[in-house]
């Protein structure tokens, strides 16, 4: 009368239950509830969720609006051993274009602190993670989708964006940054 | 049925179908070879994310990233458990197996699949991580091996399914099936479930790789893939709980302390464990916060609900069967007193600890819909489910392999001395393994990562020194645990192909046990409570529940905390 054999009592269903069981079963109930309902709560009184804004794109279509804020609103350059990258810094509330290609992230990005951007990200190509560090903010970006993310930096400092999706030989290349401003713009990074 | 067909296992008690046995055989071996393929894969990998060690060049790593993820994720896991289904089928059923001649095609197909897909990794061009996220294009027949495999993984899967109602047809059990075979069928559903949507995303994929369709979307993809991805994952939960119920029969001859609820926990696997594909797409562009809480949650944390109740009911029927036998003394003496040099136990209990307090609750935190953007990606990630997978699954079948080896193989364990420290190398060396890498992930280390130091981008990033130090007691942890591996596949390989065959003398003492109908159980006065306190059978088993639960609360609540300190955003 063991676990790898038919039960004892044919009409098993109707054995009483154990009291440490029934104990038990009610804890593990509450504490499930209480985990389930943590996620609509914090939707509500927390700080800190992704919205559910996102639009099909292309390719082309997304490097299009990423160019134009580049032409636009780019106030410096930040030269690498690869080349010149642009750094922009877009008017606070705007709509921000970053995005994510092999290996590399588009441009680079200059925020003010306390301020609210919609940031718009999506790939040019295979799929990427979008991984802000040292903050610690991770998504997935695809390709054909545009993902928006309405951000408040609220610390100051170099933030850099990791490629936390494999994305083939150059994965772990891949880099960008965000400099956040205290206030008036201020030189940050190289 | 001809008695010729059978042989009864002097020791267990346990009647094997010769055209069973030999399929189970066969399905063992090529799981354990896959194992060491994986091992291999597995020792570069983690010797190259060691910091200091840095072993692999970029492409080698990935590509073993590849085929480590392959060979252990699902060829090994889904391999080992297709023995495990005929196990419980045709062996605990006393049944003859269902049409052998399609099991050995369905075990041909899972073979040539294997194959295939290793030949095209190796090749060098599908180093596309066992994910094969599209559109990154990989060599064809790394699809079409997976393709290969799942066929004869299903056929396997209805071969059980047929031996079920062969048993029930030829009346070779009364009543209900047995509580193991019970939970074999849970893991055979979600199978199912798993393999076709396999099907339904690698087929039009594999069309793509050879250019005969012309796009598959991003998004798309990965919804569907991750009903293949993680239900696979849900298939190895089901069945290595069934695997600890049946180590707690086989070592203890405890009974389930309710048939009812243990059942009920193995249906709401199968109703709500599926739904946990979302823990993937949580920071998905264009998902619904409402679709993301309903489905990583399991509707209302049903399927965690079922796993705390099987965390609870198996020690607890240990404990049970233990105090029965008169440890009785305090609140521990059952477990003090439990047989921790013999592997079957050691590693069981070590499975389902770690499974628990590691893999369990970090799964649940890093799958609450807000947390996981703390969490996505980082090595974290890989911390958890080696956790689940490792820990949990890979340790409690390795176990299982210690009774197999003198029921089914009939031969003795070799180097009983090595097999006794395996459990223990292999579970805590992984232990500290995943907890270090949990450790990194929360310090923003990525996952699929070559170099942590960036030599060579156009752009730099320093980690903290921390986050290499805990990379470092990750390598280090890594390497003892694969040494677990090795002896368990030292021990294994020796014991079945050059072992002394079994006399009489039982290996590990296991209880002898008959599989005559069992008794009706006899409540002692006063209830099953007679033997415990407070009015509870199993008082330390509740206890270490409590434990548990004190700990997960305080890890949730400091992950919500870490979360509040990241940038606002909506």
């Amino acid at each position: 009368m063991s676990a790898i054999q038919p039960p004892a009592e044919i009409v098993w269903w109707k054995q009483p239950l154990d009291k440490v069981e029934g104990t038990w079963i009610s804890i593990a109930l509450v504490w499930s509830l209480i985990m389930f309902f943590m996620m609509p709560f914090w939707h509500i009184y927390g700080k800190q969720n992704l919205s559910s804004e996102a639009y099909k794109t292309t390719p082309q279509a997304f490097l299009a609006k990423t160019e134009a804020m580049v032409q636009q609103y780019t106030v410096r350059t930040v030269n690498t051993e690869k080349g010149p990258i642009p750094v922009v810094k877009p008017p606070p509330g705007s709509d921000v274009y970053l995005a994510g290609r092999l290996w590399q992230w588009y441009p680079l990005l200059e925020f003010e602190k306390g301020q609210t951007y919609r940031l718009h990200i999506s790939s040019l190509d295979w799929q990427h993670g979008f991984s802000l560090q040292p903050v610690n903010i991770n998504t997935q970006i695809l390709p054909g989708y545009e993902m928006v993310l309405t951000v408040t930096p609220d610390t100051d400092g170099e933030q850099t964006i990791i490629c936390n999706e494999f994305c083939g030989i150059g994965h772990h290349l891949m880099l960008g940054k965000i400099y956040v401003t205290d206030g008036a713009s201020m030189e940050v990074g190289q | 049925m001809s008695n010729e067909l059978f042989r009864t296992c002097p020791e267990s008690g346990l009647q094997f179908h010769r055209p069973a046995e030999r399929l189970m055989k066969a399905h063992a071996v090529v799981a354990v070879v896959i194992l060491l393929l994986g091992g291999i894969a597995a020792l570069l990998v983690t010797l190259t994310r060691w910091p200091a060690v840095h072993l692999l060049p970029a492409d080698r790593f990935y590509q073993l990233l590849t085929g480590h993820g392959v060979n252990m994720l699902i060829f090994w896991m889904i391999s080992f458990e297709i023995a495990i289904l005929y196990f419980c089928s045709s062996t605990l059923l006393r049944c003859r197996l269902a049409t052998p001649k399609i099991a050995w095609l369905g075990f041909a197909l899972m073979l040539l699949g294997i194959i295939i897909n290793n030949a095209a990794v190796a090749n060098g061009d599908a180093s596309v991580m066992m994910t094969s996220y599209v559109p990154m294009p990989a060599n064809p027949n790394f699809y079409l091996g997976l393709i290969l495999f799942a066929v004869g993984a299903l056929i396997g899967c209805f071969i059980f399914l047929a031996t079920l109602v062969v048993a029930k047809d030829e009346k070779t059990y009364e009543g209900s099936i047995p509580l193991v075979t019970f939970g074999a069928l849970t893991a055979c559903i979600i199978a199912v479930f798993t393999i076709a949507s396999g099907a339904i995303v690698l087929v039009p994929t594999w069309l793509w790789s050879l250019g005969l369709v012309n796009n598959i979307d991003a998004a798309m993809y990965r919804v569907v893939w991750w009903a293949l991805g993680h239900s696979s994952q849900q298939i190895n939960v089901a069945a290595h709980v069934a695997v600890w119920y049946a180590i707690a029969a086989i070592v203890f001859g405890a009974r389930p302390l309710s048939e009812k609820v243990s059942r009920v926990a193995f249906f709401l696997y199968i109703a709500f464990l599926q739904l946990a594909s979302a823990h993937h797409l949580l920071v998905d562009p264009g998902l619904s916060a409402e679709w993301k809480i309903f489905n990583t949650s399991y509707a209302m944390y049903l399927a965690v609900l079922a796993s705390m109740v099987h965390g609870l009911t198996v020690p607890g029927s240990i404990e049970v069967a233990q105090r029965a036998k008169g440890y009785t003394k305090g609140l521990f003496q059952w477990l003090r007193k439990a047989p921790w040099g013999n592997p079957i136990f050691s590693g069981m209990f070590i499975s389902l600890v770690g499974f628990g307090f590691l893999g369990g609750i970090s799964g649940v935190v890093m799958g609450t819909e807000q947390i996981n953007i703390i969490i996505h990606n980082t090595i974290y990630v890989p911390g958890h489910f080696h956790a689940t997978v490792v820990i949990g699954s890979t340790l409690a079948f390795m176990s299982l392999t210690y009774f197999l080896i003198p029921t089914l193989f009939r031969k003795q364990v070799a180097f009983p001395a090595i097999a006794r420290l395996q459990p223990y190398f292999f579970g805590l060396g992984m232990s500290v393994f995943a907890l270090a890498m949990m450790g990194a992930g929360t310090l923003g280390v990525e996952r699929r990562h070559w170099d942590m130091a960036f030599t060579n981008a156009a752009l730099g990033f320093d980690y903290p020194a921390s986050a290499y130090t805990l990379m470092g007691i990750m390598g280090m942890a890594g390497v003892v645990s694969i040494l677990g591996g090795a002896m368990y596949i030292l021990v294994t390989v020796v014991s079945v192909f050059f072992g002394k065959p079994v006399e009489s003398e039982s290996s590990f003492g296991i209880a002898t046990t008959t599989l005559k109908r069992a008794e009706p159980v006899v409540v002692p006065d006063g209830g099953h409570a007679a033997a415990g306190k407070w009015g509870f059978a199993a008082p330390g088993t509740f206890l270490l529940a409590i434990f548990f639960l004190l700990i997960f609360v305080l890890y949730y609540a400091v992950n919500w905390k870490y979360l509040a300190s990241v940038w606002p955003m909506s």
